[in-house]
């Protein structure tokens, strides 16, 4: 009986272990899923909230410009949708990083990782740029309403691209030194979530600030 | 327990584990995440080309038709909902229906839809 017991538990570390070896850090909860997956989810669910915030300001501000520029003159669409290109395809090659990953190709999950992170640089650049622009044209941070909520929303939504480049750096020098391995893709999988729902937020502000401003 | 209940045990950890892993390798091919970047692409194009050319009374409903396709794809392919577990699509949809319901009540009593 004891023998028996002994030979249960045994069998149970077995497969825990086979399960560890197989599936690395990340091992699903009792819901049979990541927790830390599971996290990030409910994490993302909170940012849209956050953004939904940042973008009812916006519209309720919109139009209130006091003295300084109205939106729909002082956007550069062409210069802005050039950003919005780099940022969709920053997805492309995080989607491609995690691709690699599980495949095991560390040097390409090194040079995608590395290649969102340049894009989303490009894009804080351009947004640097546009700021900058914006600012020798009159528009402020406390010009106006409109220029307030302009800026807290995409500042805000700078600020996460950039948390994500950090993530991403952080992520090419694990695997640089070694410490990221195929057993880890979901850890890639994961700042990937958070580097594709920045995409997905400005995906929003991209129709509803920028291309709107003609029409509302 | 019987020796038979002890292979059981074995193999359901196993499978548990192979499950998991397979996870990873259903994923679509790269070939598909290029054509649906291309994808994209062209639709943010047609977005931009909104600006431009007049759509008439099209052209809101076009731009948000156009911004929910985009969503859907990024989403359900790129964040891989669509083949997850419904879990993770319960808890993001949570926050965004928890999102939109809380500022569309906003903006009405802010009388915003009135100005538009």
């Amino acid at each position: 009986m004891v023998d028996s017991e002994v030979l249960d538990e045994q069998a149970v570390e077995a497969a825990d272990a086979s399960h560890s070896a197989k599936v690395g850090d990340h091992q699903p909860g009792s819901t049979g899923i990541s927790n830390q997956k599971l996290a990030m989810w409910a994490f993302l669910g909170s940012e849209c909230l956050l953004f939904g915030g940042l973008i009812s300001g916006y519209l309720l501000y919109r139009n209130n410009n006091q003295d300084g520029p109205a939106a729909a003159e002082i956007f550069d669409i062409p210069f802005t949708s050039v950003s919005s290109f780099v940022l969709l395809m920053s997805s492309l090659t995080m989607v491609l990083a995690l691709s690699a990953i599980t495949r095991g190709d560390h040097p390409r999950t090194r040079l995608w990782i590395l290649t969102t992170a340049l894009l989303g640089a490009v894009f804080i650049g351009g947004q640097v740029y546009e700021f900058t622009s914006f600012y020798r044209e009159g528009l402020g941070y406390t010009t106006s309403p409109f220029s307030s909520a302009f800026f807290t929303l995409t500042g805000f939504h700078g600020v996460h691209v950039s948390m994500g480049i950090v993530m991403l750096m952080s992520l090419y020098f694990s695997s640089v030194r070694g410490k990221l391995k195929t057993e880890n893709a979901e850890t890639v999988e994961i700042v990937g979530l958070y580097w594709h729902f920045v995409d997905v937020v400005w995906i929003f502000i991209f129709t509803v600030v920028y291309l709107m401003a003609k029409g509302i | 327990m019987s020796s038979e209940t002890l292979s059981d045990t074995v193999e359901a950890g196993m499978h548990d584990a192979d499950h998991h892993d397979a996870d990873h390798h259903h994923h679509p091919s790269d070939r598909k995440y290029v054509g649906i970047a291309i994808g994209l692409a062209i639709i943010t194009a047609v977005e931009v080309l909104t600006f431009y050319v007049d759509f008439g009374p099209l052209f809101i409903p076009s731009l948000l038709l156009m911004m929910f396709v985009k969503f859907y794809y990024v989403c359900g392919w790129f964040m891989h909902l669509k083949l997850d577990s419904p879990m993770f699509t319960k808890f993001f949809v949570a926050g965004l229906v928890l999102a939109a319901g809380v500022y569309v009540v906003m903006l009405s009593a802010s009388q915003l839809w009135d100005n538009i």
